[in-house]
């Protein structure tokens, strides 16, 4: 039997006895920009398709939400910094080697193109809406004429920013439960399927919703298949990733994560689509709140837990 | 060049002398500390053996803080030394997520505070605070490119184990064993 103790007395806050420097607002973040990443790859992905017209809600309507949740999460991220009258410093540099800088970078894109689709479709969402000054109206002409590329820009920069969101934390090789490859596609498929979930809601079109569950359900299905994986991979490494499964395999987090995340977030909704699909009668916020409630406990969960798991000690 | 340290526990008592120089000399804030020690027990009674390790940041020569900093707060200093430039730092917490050995912290006035091997010290030819005041002279400091240094005539002829080496980062503190 080995016992390690801090003889000198170490208790320094946030650090001892376990990791806690990320809290609420890391996760807040990780699920508004995995939410907002969905909204915008589902709005770009149906006006290079051409479907602008069927998919009302998706282009049009749900996009406002994007820039909403983008600012909202900016802003929970400058609230977790601790030296925040620096956060510029940010910007005055680019670092490929930190998934934090792609991420202020990514944003820093993203954010502006979110902004300029909800307003090239201002007039068609608030009959008589006009932008008073003429370059803006110009501006307009010119992103509607140009709206194709700016999908194109919008998808690209909605996969790097969902799979940016699992990818922040899978670099940390410190943090054992973190540190897997698999997080960034699983982040980026929950991120989509939150988003979807948010315009299902939305969406009044019958045929639309119906459309957008079948393909939920798909990134449900692989959203399932990534979780197993990603056990099946700590099961097979070494001991400080057994040790990380084993906190969701009897441990602390076994009923938050398989009750609340994975039945009652994932199971239970992809249930309940596949019953409306077949032309049961099931309350229209139930399913996409269920998704979204699992999404958000699945950050907190991930961040929780993976602040605990560690090498030494 | 390439700065290390090399600590002799079987001559550590595991005093916290190196804590309390440390904490003076760097001016620590009250509650924190650059350098800790660890008290190991390897065994069942009564055959236990017992191991102090005077512990900080390992300066790694892969450092996963210094890859991971999206501002370049977290630098490589001469002779390998990890550092953080304050003004720089955003305090987003990225580098003490990175740290296998959570050798630092989040500093009251809000930036990322570490060892820094007593880089203000180093750069005048002396010993890190906590080299100089050890009073069973447990911990050597040096240059390991200079075959005389004190680190280099330490690690020569003894068993020495880094800690978490699986962790990837080449730490520079050699535990002599």
């Amino acid at each position: 039997m080995k016992e390690e103790l801090f003889v000198s007395g170490r208790n320094i806050p946030n650090i001892d006895p376990y990791l806690n420097i990320w809290h609420w607002q890391i996760p807040l973040y990780l699920f508004l920009g995995g939410l907002a990443a969905g909204i915008l790859f589902f709005a770009g992905f149906y006006v290079v398709r051409g479907k602008e017209k069927q998919m009302q809600a998706t282009v049009k309507w749900a996009p406002i939400i994007a820039p909403i949740a983008l600012v909202l999460g900016l802003f929970a991220l400058f609230l977790d910094l601790k030296h925040k009258l620096f956060f510029w410093q940010l910007y005055t540099t680019v670092r490929l080697e930190s998934p934090m800088s792609w991420g202020a970078w990514t944003l820093m894109i993203i954010s502006p193109l979110s902004f300029i689709w909800v307003a090239s479709y201002m007039k068609e969402l608030v009959p008589g809406w006009n932008w008073k000054f003429n370059f803006l109206e110009q501006f307009e002409a010119w992103v509607i004429k140009n709206r194709e590329y700016f999908a194109w820009a919008m998808m690209i920069y909605a996969i790097i920013l969902g799979v940016y969101t699992g990818i922040l934390l899978s670099a940390f090789n410190a943090r054992p439960l973190w540190n897997t490859s698999i997080l960034g596609p699983l982040f980026l498929v929950s991120g989509f399927s939150t988003g979807l979930a948010t315009i299902i809601w939305i969406s009044k079109d019958e045929k639309e919703r119906k459309k957008l569950s079948r393909i939920d359900l798909i990134l449900i299905v692989i959203e399932l298949f990534l979780i197993v994986h990603l056990f099946m991979g700590f099961k097979a490494g070494s001991q400080t990733a057994i040790e990380a499964a084993n906190l969701f395999l009897g441990g602390p987090f076994t009923v938050s994560f398989w009750v609340f995340v994975v039945i009652l977030g994932l199971i239970f909704p992809a249930v309940l689509e596949v019953l409306e699909l077949r032309g049961f009668h099931v309350p229209k916020w139930l399913p996409p709140v269920m998704i979204l409630v699992g999404g958000l406990m699945f950050r907190f969960i991930m961040v929780e837990a993976g602040q605990i798991t560690r090498y030494l000690y | 060049m390439r700065y290390a340290m090399a600590i002799d526990t079987k001559k550590c008592v595991g005093c916290g002398d190196c804590v309390v120089a440390c904490q003076t000399e760097n001016n620590v804030p009250h509650g924190y500390c650059r350098d800790w020690i660890v008290e190991s027990v390897d065994g069942t009674y009564p055959s236990l053996s017992l191991e102090f390790r005077s512990e900080r940041c390992n300066h790694c020569d892969n450092a996963p803080c210094v890859r991971c900093c999206p501002t370049g707060a977290s630098h490589i200093e001469e002779g390998g030394i990890v550092a953080v430039t304050h003004h720089k730092c955003i305090g987003c917490g990225a580098c003490i997520q990175s740290c296998p050995y959570d050798a630092r912290y989040s500093h009251p006035d809000g930036y990322v505070d570490k060892c820094t091997f007593c880089l203000h010290r180093v750069q005048k030819g002396q010993s890190p605070a906590c080299v100089d005041v050890c009073p069973t002279r447990c911990l050597h400091f040096g240059d390991l490119d200079d075959p005389n240094s004190g680190v280099s005539l330490a690690i020569k002829d003894r068993k020495w184990k880094v800690l978490a080496p699986e962790a990837g980062t080449k730490p520079q503190l050699y535990f002599l064993t």
